[in-house]
């Protein structure tokens, strides 16, 4: 048996019925799930989303600390959200942001037993998507109508 | 060992050590973890919404504007509770992610201090440009 230095792989070891030995799929896997299911693919979304969402801190941090440096920094900053690319980028964030925000109630939820069943995630999991989508445009239109007055 | 034992236990029980605590939950952080993600996702949640329409209420304001904005004192504690949990928040989900993906486990342990490192050096950069604005 070759040598296997993680420790984690003890656990994803399973035994068939028949005795053989299986590898058990790990946490939301791209090529293990089907990801045209509400379930795995709202699963997955969240993780994306998480992890856009944290890339996207690194632009928080950037607009505080031009803020913090005084004017001509904050013009750059200005500048460069004011400008195509990061016009689109603030407008995926936002939507990243209403998508993490709205599927963690909908986690926080299931963590109190509450929705497990199928019939009921596929509602959640829709009402999510809808929500997302009225939030992001909501958002916008805010920012649309603060930035014309 | 045997100290710890209460006397009952100790006059009637031939259990082992092991077989005691066998059972009777984590002997480490158990879902500390898991609870704090919780934990942190309730108070994200008045935070970010108040965060996310805040800044689409000044969108374009000048400097002058933004950093008396950022400065306010019931402004600026919000802001630093958000960048503290936040990161916080951040830390923990990608710790999980890195934990799920990335192999071996060296490697994933190596790369989730690399995370934690960044989100502390974020988190107090950005607590510190608050506090410059504010006081």
């Amino acid at each position: 048996m070759a040598h296997n230095p993680d420790a984690r792989e003890a656990l994803m070891i399973g035994t068939r019925t028949d005795g053989s030995t299986v590898r058990r799929p790990l946490s939301p896997h791209l090529q293990v799930y089907d990801m045209l299911q509400m379930s795995s693919l709202t699963s997955i979304m969240h993780r994306i989303t998480g992890s856009i969402w944290s890339v996207g801190m690194i632009f928080f941090v950037w607009w505080l600390s031009a803020a913090a440096a005084g004017p001509e920094a904050y013009a750059t900053v200005q500048w460069f959200f004011g400008g195509f690319i990061g016009l689109i980028m603030l407008f995926g964030l936002s939507a990243v942001v209403w998508y993490h925000t709205l599927n963690g109630v909908r986690h926080l939820v299931w963590d109190a037993g509450y929705g497990y069943d199928i019939p009921t995630t596929y509602r959640t999991g829709w009402a999510t998507a809808i929500a997302t989508a009225v939030m992001t445009v909501v958002t916008w239109i805010v920012a649309i109508i603060a930035w014309a007055s | 060992m045997s100290e710890h034992i209460p006397a009952v236990n100790r006059q009637t029980s031939m259990q082992s050590g092991l077989g005691r605590v066998r059972g009777s939950g984590s002997a480490r952080n158990g879902t500390h973890h898991w609870w704090m993600q919780r934990v942190t996702s309730i108070a994200l949640l008045p935070l970010t919404i108040w965060l996310v329409f805040s800044l689409a209420v000044h969108a374009g304001d000048p400097w002058e504007v933004m950093a008396e904005w950022i400065g306010r004192p019931f402004n600026a504690v919000l802001l630093i509770v958000l960048i503290g949990i936040g990161f916080h928040h951040t830390e923990a989900g990608l710790q999980v992610v890195i934990e799920d993906y990335i192999r071996p486990e060296r490697r994933a342990m190596v790369a989730g201090l690399v995370i934690k490192a960044i989100c502390l050096v974020l988190g107090l950069l950005s607590a510190l440009a608050v506090v410059r604005l504010a006081v």
